[in-house]
């Protein structure tokens, strides 16, 4: 029987040789990763062990990830003295796979657990973090799940009562045209799709386009493939992410890879023209309300923010730079920077994209989530626009209800950064 | 029967739910003062424990969109709210069976604010527009969570078989 390239991973953490769509498995955990909501987790473990006169003790702590990004340096005593608990609980249980907020292995949960070589393709991931989908990037059947169910995974080391998701299938053809970026791809694909169009379903992308893309880019596509409800994107391991595993995780051991058979049953299958698309933005206040750029150009922006676990990589820093090296933002304009992690930071800074940034007008934060979930180091006042490469658009997302957030690629946001309006980068060509 | 106290849209995020400035607070015991903290009303409303308990509040589409934050439900459930949608994100889905928030799937609902309704096994009767509407079943597998009492027994149970006690 054929499967889709989800079935044959979950087929092989259950212990069987097929899974149908549907099919309710306890699929083994490769990794668990969880960032500052550990504290939540821990207590919810704890409660499991409450009473039962058994150790509470995680089941492989080699298998669990947690690294400090969403509040770092803290913003509160309150997050200080949660991000103090869980460094204690993380040297009781000897949990090697932790990052704490040091210059030299800090960063974005979600580009520190590629760039350790953490993740692995046909590998199942969970974290308590809905981006986890941008595992898929690697090959790996990578998805969200809250803090009880982390919990849960922390004392068993499965995931009880995961139904076969159905598969849709993007098969991306084309090479894009100049200033249009994976972001673009995906942002298109959610407008087509929908905010609940892939829900409980998982995205699995195909086509030359794909195969000709960067980790960087694959990982900007499963990303936000969640804004269309998708329990995770994927795209099946390839040579391009045994390039990626050797030559940025510096992985040595062997690397199996995980295909979808030819004849595999898909929910729906979508083709797209790479070489026909514009640079897209998502409006307010859904990610699914997308437009191609031209058809909201002039719009007047007083915070523009480059980076996050979607667009924080080395290449968009390099594009951002490239744009506005030897030149400077528009007077009302602020631009804030984050670089996706500590070793992206220090590359950015020795190749001098960093200097080009700030010279310009840039502001660069240390490694992080920073604003995009409104919780510091950028929110927005009252009134105020923002145009983002981060995630997410919704209704205060940026810490206030009364602004709006507008999302797009490096490219977009850099050109825009220069005028303080949305600009098309292709406008004059 | 339950009361219906307010409506909400389409994709109701988990920042509406629970706004990201609130999630260095995480115990259940402490999310429920900033359920919805930026509608008002709402919020006001449920501080003041003005709602009785199992109140209902309808919602369209995509409930629960966006982060994976266990808030999201907490709050919720703190407040005994039940939440009846034409349906809701998969993560916030799982989160509410895994703590036994209430949440009912119900495609076609028509309600408004002040209507009574009564919740039966697979549908919604809204006695006050005479209308009844079909409840989506969840699926088998995770109901023997909510027939647990949530994910932290059920674990805990499926810890003790492991450890043979």
């Amino acid at each position: 029987m054929s499967q889709t390239v989800v079935q044959k991973i979950l087929a092989r953490a259950s212990g069987k040789a097929h899974v149908d769509v549907g099919e309710v498995l306890e699929p083994r955990v490769d990794l668990a990763m969880s960032h500052e909501n550990a504290a939540l987790v821990m207590n919810q473990f704890l409660e499991i062990y409450e009473a039962t006169g058994l150790e509470a003790k995680v089941w492989e702590p080699s298998k669990i990830a947690i690294i400090f990004d969403h509040r770092v340096p803290a913003e509160s005593k309150k997050t200080a003295t949660n991000q103090k608990k869980i460094r204690e609980f993380v040297a009781e249980q000897g949990i090697t796979k932790f990052h704490d907020i040091r210059g030299d292995e800090m960063g974005i949960c979600h580009q520190i657990l590629p760039e350790y070589g953490y993740v692995r393709p046909g590998y199942v991931v969970v974290g308590t973090d809905s981006h986890t989908t941008s595992h898929g990037a690697l090959g790996a059947f990578s998805f969200g799940i809250g803090a009880t169910e982390m919990a849960s995974v922390w004392t068993l080391g499965t995931v009880l009562n995961v139904e076969v998701p159905a598969t849709i299938k993007v098969v991306v053809n084309g090479k894009f045209r100049k200033h249009v970026a994976p972001k673009d791809l995906i942002l298109y694909v959610i407008g087509k799709l929908t905010a609940e169009g892939a829900n409980f379903k998982v995205i699995e992308y195909h086509g030359d386009t794909i195969i000709n893309m960067h980790t960087s880019g694959r990982l900007t596509v499963c990303n936000m493939s969640v804004e269309a409800g998708a329990t995770s994107g994927i795209v099946p391991g390839d040579e391009e992410t045994i390039r990626y595993l050797r030559e940025v995780a510096g992985v040595k051991d062997e690397i199996p890879l995980t295909k979808p058979d030819p004849d595999a049953q898909y929910d729906r299958v979508i083709e797209i023209d790479a070489s026909a698309l514009a640079p897209q933005v998502a409006c307010p206040h859904t990610v699914d309300n997308v437009k191609p750029v031209s058809e909201i150009e002039g719009l007047k922006i007083e915070q523009v923010v480059i980076g996050s676990c979607t667009n924080g990589r080395l290449d968009d820093l390099e594009i951002a730079a490239s744009i506005l090296k030897g030149k400077k933002l528009a007077r009302g304009t602020r631009m804030l920077v984050f670089p996706a992690s500590g070793k992206i930071y220090r590359e950015a800074m020795i190749k001098g994209y960093l200097y080009d940034l700030m010279e310009a007008g840039a502001v660069i934060a240390n490694p992080g989530c920073g604003p995009c979930l409104g919780v510091h180091q950028g929110a927005l006042g009252d009134g105020e626009r923002a145009l983002s490469t981060t995630n997410r658009n919704f209704k205060g997302r940026m810490g206030n209800p009364n602004s709006e957030v507008y999302l797009c690629s490096p490219a977009v946001a850099a050109f825009s950064a220069l005028t303080g309006v949305i600009t098309n980068p292709n406008g004059g060509n | 029967m339950a009361k219906v106290i307010y409506k909400l849209e389409d994709d109701i995020s988990t920042d509406i739910i629970y706004p990201g400035r609130y999630m260095a607070t995480v115990l259940p015991t402490e999310t429920p003062q900033y359920a919805f903290a930026d509608i008002t009303d709402l919020n006001k409303m449920l501080n003041e424990n003005q709602v009785p308990q199992h109140s209902v509040i309808v919602a369209g589409k995509n409930f629960g969109c966006g982060s994976s934050r266990e808030q999201a439900c907490s709050t919720l459930k703190g407040h005994e709210l039940t939440i009846v949608a034409r349906n809701f994100a998969r993560i916030f889905l799982q989160n509410s069976i895994n703590l036994g928030l209430q949440t009912i799937v119900c495609p076609d609902v028509e309600a408004s604010v002040g209507d009574e309704i009564e919740i039966i096994s697979d549908k919604i009767v809204n006695k006050t527009n005479g209308k009844s509407f079909e409840i989506i079943p969840l699926p088998k597998a995770r109901q023997a969570i909510i027939d647990a009492g949530g994910l932290i027994p059920y674990t805990r149970k499926r810890l003790m078989e492991k450890a043979g006690k």
